[in-house]
């Protein structure tokens, strides 16, 4: 198997506990201490971004690091789910967590398409495959009347969430992006510590010999497909609210590849990994915006030194040097 | 904030000298810095504003002007991003240039949510001054209305009566065809069809063919950056001007020419806003310009100049940075300068200035490197730009 090769170097071991150990509980606690300080210490749209490329990475991380699936199509349920989002708050008037959930059930179902064909191949096809859609959906974003092409959908309503409570404001919508993206974090985290997903692990690490176990293999990993797309889709959809926009960067293939860049740079397999990756790559691009293209000249040395010295990534460093899985 | 390109000017007068009701504004230059359009807005636009602020003697005026830039690298959400930081933390007044349509539009409504002021040059859409119109938005140079209008009407009316249309398959291409189609239908011309290319293209060859074939007098270009620049080599390859027919961009800047050289783009027909070899006072500019962007100024470039200039003024008049107050100045004073002439804002934020066709000279007559346009007509403001009744912009129509 190409893809348990690439991965089983990479990942610390992850030994099945029951519930979650001390601590991870602690690191859970500090996490959302960190957040919620978050946007006094920073421009709350800026925390808000850096929340959404979290949850991003995370669900594009239980498909890679948790399924040994690599997707280079990920944009494809963001960006998709973003338009919706995007079309349903300013077309139909929804509320934000309507939207949202318009958002993020397009893109469920998009994953199940889409994973339902993508899944019946391994390794680089696989990868192909999900490339291949992913174009196919951004050149349907490119075309469609209701995204708008180029311009995409602008100035999206922020309306108020539930009917009642007014989102104009951006320190308390970080609140309510905050609860999303911390409820999925902790809920991609039950899934990864499952049943459900030592059965992934295990299809992971020798596929053949989870055949022979009796797992239908397939079903496992369709439904971590949809999983994940459901939850970039989930990011997409909130970062539409939180910029008041939905645009091709979202679907473009290269925010495909930028997810990548932060799971494998904080540390795939990991929990808190593509968390610290996303903060380090969105980071990287709001402060060193002035820098224009040098940016992707930096990211991409990042990316090489990353690769060539520690592959597990910053967290995956850490988690091997403390010796406990982050 | 700290990340952005710092260019301050003429931000500390001495204190004694200060007059007592020194006004304080703080521009923003939000473009393209790195990308395809780095060269027609870029660091040449900072300089066109900084240029402006050094013209109008700012500061002998009691107005202190600081100027920061920073790149959007056209993503709509970086930019919209970035307005929200200048507007909520840096105290920024107005946000110049902003070049590609869907930047532009976030930070319209960005700038309409904090209540400041956007003076756009760089983009085309004319969305900004019909339905995406905000009272807080002033759009200077061109829009894809005027480009349309401009190119379509003069070329029509030159004798290019029958069309042909290279469309770039997008909403920008298609919109730009069914503008274009409009207004050389009515002007009596006739449209012989039109085929669609993938964006982004890199291969024209079938679509010149069927162009060519087509045996229209002029070959429309409803594309856009390096897609006009491509199909313009290659029907250059062609020998499609050579060959009797004529080639019409309908959005091209001087700096795609000058890529392109005179040898391939001539006989090109284009409507521009501005071209640098006008007359007197485009001329003592552009020169200024030159010797410190390196290449004479685009008319994205002229446009930023042009609107900090009239801002200023309407600064100055006011006694505040007060942006309702300044909005309404700069509508109601004429426009007047040495890049654009004389002009006037409209009240959906249009600003209406004269137009012109400009010919691509072929490699003889064109003495230096940047000499490479000539004159065809003038278009008036009023016949280019679409008129407000038509546009749709709801606050300008209710008033």
């Amino acid at each position: 198997m190409s893809t348990s090769e690439n991965t089983k170097v990479a990942l610390p071991a992850m030994t099945h506990t029951v519930g979650m150990p001390r601590h991870q509980k602690i690191i859970f606690v500090l996490l959302l201490g960190v957040l919620l300080a978050l946007p006094f210490m920073v421009y709350p749209v800026f925390a808000m971004k850096v929340l959404c490329f979290a949850l991003f990475a995370c669900a594009f991380n239980l498909l890679l690091g948790f399924g040994g699936l690599l997707s280079f199509g990920h944009a494809a349920y963001f960006g998709m789910a973003s338009y919706v989002c995007a079309h349903a708050a300013k077309v139909w008037g929804l509320t934000p967590e309507l939207a949202i959930l318009a958002g993020t059930a397009t893109a469920a179902l998009l994953g199940l398409v889409i994973g339902s064909l993508a899944i019946r191949r391994q390794g680089i096809y696989f990868a192909m495959v999900t490339l291949a859609f992913a174009q196919m959906v951004y050149f349907f974003a490119l075309q469609a009347e209701f995204t708008g092409g180029e311009d995409g959908i602008q100035s999206v309503p922020r309306n108020d969430l539930l009917g009642m409570f007014p989102m104009s404001d951006d320190l308390t919508f970080y609140f309510f992006v905050l609860a999303i993206t911390y409820g999925g974090i902790l809920f991609i985290y039950r899934i990864t510590h499952s049943p459900f997903g030592q059965v992934l692990k295990s299809i992971r690490e020798n596929e053949p010999r989870a055949v022979s176990l009796g797992y239908r293999v397939n079903r496992y990993k369709l439904m971590v497909f949809v999983l994940s797309a459901t939850f970039a889709g989930l990011a997409g959809a909130t970062k539409s609210q939180v910029f008041h926009l939905a645009s091709l960067t979202d679907v473009h293939w290269t925010m495909s590849g930028e997810v990548v860049l932060m799971t494998l740079l904080g540390g795939m397999g990991t929990v808190l990994g593509p968390i610290v990756g996303a903060a380090v790559v969105v980071t990287m691009q709001n402060y060193l915006a002035y820098l224009g293209a040098w940016v992707t000249v930096i990211q991409g040395c990042i990316f090489v030194v990353g690769v060539l010295l520690f592959r597990e990534g910053i967290i995956g460093v850490l988690s091997r040097i403390l010796k406990k899985p982050l | 904030m700290k990340r952005l390109a710092w260019t301050t000017v003429a931000a500390t007068a001495l204190a004694a000298a200060t007059p007592a009701l020194a006004t304080d504004v703080k521009l923003g230059v939000l473009n393209d810095q790195s990308g395809v359009y780095a060269d027609l807005s870029g660091q040449g636009s900072v300089v066109a504003a900084r240029m402006a602020v050094e013209d109008f003697d700012a500061e002998a005026k009691g107005i202190n002007v600081e100027i920061i830039s920073a790149d959007h690298q056209n993503k709509p959400d970086i930019a919209s991003n970035i307005a929200r930081q200048w507007y909520d933390q840096d105290n920024v007044d107005v946000i110049l240039d902003v070049p590609t349509s869907s930047t532009a539009l976030a930070v319209a409504d960005v700038t309409a949510e904090f209540n400041k002021i956007f003076i756009n040059s760089g983009a085309a859409t004319s969305d900004l001054t019909r339905a995406n119109c905000q009272p807080t938005t002033i759009h200077w140079t061109y829009d894809t209305a005027a480009l349309a209008n401009g190119t379509g009407k003069a070329v029509t009316e030159a004798g290019g009566d029958t069309w042909f249309f290279l469309t770039a398959d997008y909403a920008f291409g298609h919109a730009l065809e069914r503008d274009t189609t409009a207004v050389v239908e009515a002007n009596g011309g006739e449209v012989l069809g039109s085929v669609a290319h993938p964006f982004p293209g890199t291969d024209f060859s079938s679509f010149l063919l069927q162009a060519q074939a087509s045996g229209a007098k002029v070959i429309g270009l409803a594309n856009a950056g390096a897609d006009t620049v491509n199909s313009i080599k290659q029907a250059a390859e062609f020998g499609i001007v050579q060959a009797g027919q004529k080639l019409a961009g309908l959005l091209l800047f001087i700096n795609n020419v000058h890529s392109l050289g005179a040898e391939t783009a001539q006989g090109l027909q284009m409507t521009t806003a501005f071209y640098w070899d006008q007359n007197d006072g485009t001329r003592e500019f552009s020169e200024r310009f030159q010797a410190e962007v390196g290449a004479p100024p685009s008319m994205v470039q002229a446009g930023v100049y042009a609107g900090t200039l009239h801002y200023l003024k309407a600064v100055e008049a006011v006694g505040s940075n007060d942006s309702e107050a300044i909005v309404a100045k700069m509508k109601e004073m004429e426009t007047d300068d040495a890049l654009f002439g004389k002009g006037y804002i409209r009240k959906d934020g249009r600003v209406i200035h004269d137009m012109y066709l400009m010919e691509v000279k072929a490699p003889d007559e064109s003495t230096g490197e940047w000499d490479l346009l000539k004159q065809v007509s003038t278009i008036s403001g009023e016949d280019a730009f679409l008129p407000m009744e038509d546009g749709g912009c709801a606050f300008a129509l209710a008033e």
